[in-house]
């Protein structure tokens, strides 16, 4: 039974509704309408003399291998992200669902990085990884294996993953965990009394149950990876060695504000805008359709 | 009675707006600096002395971050009418302040129109000649100007039995003095901060080869990279070469490279004048400066080398909107305030920074200065910068190209994938130009109109 409730005449629901809609057309709206106008527009830094340019921007994108590398850089630094922060999270909310003494402590401290600003949780990265001044830097070059991160994209690559995905694991557990307390013991029990050991019934009877949960995360991850490691990656290797660790959204970054080149910033923002819009589409049909909490 | 208050309210509000036009008010003079702690402290107290030898003008001295923030503040602030009178701006940025039309006030104009005098002779031809016009008039004022220099750890060169008050002159002894230092069993001989103002922008104009075209840009903006040439391959071979063997070490982008040698770890590092502080401060070794290598077999080398550091320029508040004459006035006299051989002199000795003028230079070496232990070889920066006898020529001048900021860090890229081994150094320094020049085609294009 749903209740509706029924205003009389249009003024008052539209003027509710009012503030919500001034702030999604002032912090939407009108610079989603900027970036697509500026997109069509080649000027100079100082906005003195702008042409309109059509398509070009987009062309001269897509045709730039380093815009390409930046894509396949994406690719790999988002799924290696959402994986990883999403593997590591599952398994140590299943450890944590367990009785165990202290059990909130540490699920307290395994929530905790959740807490922390990006770019704070990229110099304590840099600290253990600095060839130079880092922990685990000096001990790798300290053995033999010759790990400079300024230099070797691979390694860059490797550091940011590592940095971005330990930020992202908090939020997975808290969902996973729960998730997993919201399977309910009785089909646990029944599953155990059939003889099913741990393994198999992680995998056949809780794994499937959280579903739901985990395709939600995946979609949420790559956002993250997407849209929020800006400051992670710009505190850590600036997008480089080369463009080895230049992302899109990095990318968006360092050709509009740094190189004050507004055309073709603005063109990539339409760009990742229309992705944004096409994962959340994704999103919302499949969590509508699929999830039966 | 709620109208009478409401009424009463707004006569007391209308006199409080009234009432600073008619008492005599400091014309405010907004001012963006990019400079961090101790030397921004430095900075705006220069402002406040200015602020309390007179009472027509208050510069406010305001801090915007590092100096590509500060860049990018101030152009955001002009498309937005609030620019501010004054903003400091890195010497990367003067290719694109210079073609900025109607968003600057060219120096020499301002001087004119408020018929002011300021004795540009008496400064530095590198730096005078870094921020004019080919003609010679003035687009921008001068002030924290630094160059680069060598950087050296004494006691190393001595494990390493060198000598270490002589500081080999050319690659060819910096290249036998890192072999001498890895034999002794020094990981890192040497580094670079700044790789691309030291390794090529420098580097060419010491060597008096063209870093672009047009005279390195100042002739046009349809100059073209030119580190494409015999010379550059060969000392980017040398850098990747050695860099294998272990004779140098890329640190990093920028700054990155800087804790590499007060930490004893590297015992040569090329970088910034005004890093001198920095190693003062942190060293736990005895160590000195020299001037930038070169190669001897290069005709006429070595050239003096070319300036970094900022200079102030003067806004437009925006597209549309001029500043009054009063406002012009006040800034012409804070620039002629700060151009004072006494407040050039103070600054250098405070922070390092380059003399801009001869006279500070002169009255700080008569003060003894230079022939303190503590300040030996303070004054090689500026020796280096009248190397070649003053002579400057097309290529020593500087550099004044469009969206240098990005070209300085597409070389980067470029050196970085050398050094990584993915492409060979002939490769690293075509890809630099094609795609630096087509950061000058879109800069060129864009700024048709002006």
């Amino acid at each position: 039974m749903r209740k509706k409730v029924i205003f009389k005449g249009v003024a008052l629901p539209y003027l509710l509704l009012l503030p919500q809609l001034i702030i999604t057309g002032i912090f939407f709206f009108w610079p989603a309408g900027q970036a697509i106008y500026g997109s069509f527009l080649r000027e100079d830094a100082f906005g003195l003399s702008r042409e309109f340019v059509g398509f070009e921007n987009f062309a001269d994108i897509l045709a730039d291998p380093n815009y390409l590398n930046a894509v396949s850089n994406t690719v790999i630094f988002s799924s290696a992200v959402a994986f990883s922060a999403l593997g590591v999270a599952l398994f140590l909310a299943v450890q944590a669902d367990k009785a165990i003494r202290g059990a909130d402590f540490y699920k307290t401290m395994l929530i905790w990085p959740y807490a922390i600003a990006p770019a704070i949780a990229a110099v304590l990265w840099l600290f253990l990884f600095h060839p130079q001044i880092g922990l685990f830097g000096r001990f790798l070059n300290g053995i033999g294996i010759p790990w400079d991160y300024k230099l070797n994209g691979g390694q860059a690559m490797l550091m940011v993953i590592i940095a971005a995905a330990w930020k992202q694991v908090s939020y997975n557990f808290i969902f996973f965990l729960a998730g997993l307390q919201s399977i309910p013991r009785s089909v646990l029990e029944a599953a155990a009394i059939d003889g099913a050991r741990p393994a198999r019934r992680f995998w056949t009877v809780i794994f499937p149950l959280l579903a739901p949960t985990s395709f939600f995360l995946l979609v949420v991850n790559l956002v993250y990876a997407f849209f929020d490691t800006f400051g992670t990656i710009h505190a850590l290797t600036r997008g480089g060695p080369g463009q080895s660790t230049t992302t899109l959204i990095y990318k968006v970054y360092v050709d509009g504000v740094e190189n004050l080149n507004f055309g073709a910033s603005a063109a990539q923002s339409v760009i990742l805008m229309a992705l944004v819009i096409a994962l959340t589409a994704i999103q919302f049909r499949f969590i509508e359709r699929k999830v039966h909490y | 009675m709620i109208r009478r208050m409401l009424m009463a309210g707004a006569v007391a509000l209308g006199l409080a707006g009234a009432l600073p036009a008619t008492a005599q008010q400091p014309v405010e003079i907004q001012f963006w600096h990019g400079l961090t702690q101790p030397n921004g402290g430095l900075l705006e107290q220069i402002a406040a002395d200015f602020n309390a030898s007179q009472n027509r003008y208050r510069v406010v001295a305001t801090f915007r971050g590092s100096y590509p923030e500060t860049m990018v503040a101030a152009i955001a602030a002009f498309r937005a009418n609030t620019a501010p009178h004054i903003v400091q701006m890195f010497e990367v940025g003067t290719g694109t302040m210079m073609a900025a039309g109607r968003a600057i006030k060219p120096l020499h104009e301002l001087m004119a129109e408020t018929g002011l005098q300021v004795n540009f002779a008496d400064y530095l031809p590198a730096v005078r000649g870094y921020y004019s016009l080919r003609d010679g008039r003035m687009m921008s004022m001068p002030f924290n100007s630094s160059t680069a220099i060598v950087f050296y750890n004494k006691d190393a060169f001595r494990r390493a039995g060198l000598n270490p008050d002589q500081f080999p002159e050319t690659w060819q002894g910096v290249e036998q003095a890192a072999r001498a230092l890895r034999a002794a069993g020094h990981q890192c001989p040497m580094t670079t901060a700044w790789p691309t103002w030291l390794m090529v922008e420098q580097f060419s104009a010491i060597h008096n080869i063209p870093l672009a075209t047009q005279d390195n840009g100042f002739g046009g903006l349809n100059a073209e990279l030119a580190i494409n040439n015999p010379l550059m391959l060969r000392h980017l071979t040398n850098l990747v070469n050695w860099q294998r063997e272990g004779l140098f070490r890329y640190g990093g982008r920028d700054t990155a490279a800087e804790p590499l040698f007060p930490n004893g770890e590297c015992a040569i590092i090329f970088n910034s004048s005004g890093y001198r502080g920095r190693v003062q401060r942190e060293s736990q070794f005895q160590w000195g400066v020299a001037m930038l290598p070169y190669y001897n077999d290069v005709q006429g080398a070595p050239f003096n080398s070319i300036i970094g550091g900022a200079s102030f320029w003067t806004m437009n508040r925006g597209p549309n909107a001029q500043r009054s004459a009063e406002e012009l006035r006040g800034v012409a006299e804070f620039f002629r305030f700060i151009s004072q051989p006494q407040v050039a002199a103070k600054w250098h000795t405070d922070t390092g920074f380059l003399p801009v003028n001869r006279t500070a230079y002169e009255q700080v070496r008569a003060t003894g200065f230079y022939s303190q232990p503590q300040n030996a070889g303070a004054d090689i920066p500026i020796q280096q910068l009248l190397r070649g006898g003053g002579q400057m020529t097309g290529n020593t001048m500087g550099i004044r190209l469009g969206g240098f900021v990005e070209i300085r860090n597409i070389i980067q890229e470029e050196m970085e994938r050398a050094f990584q081994g993915q492409q060979t150094p002939e490769q690293a320094l075509t890809n630099a130009t094609n795609r630096g020049n087509q950061v000058l085609r879109n800069f060129e294009r864009q700024n048709r109109g002006g």
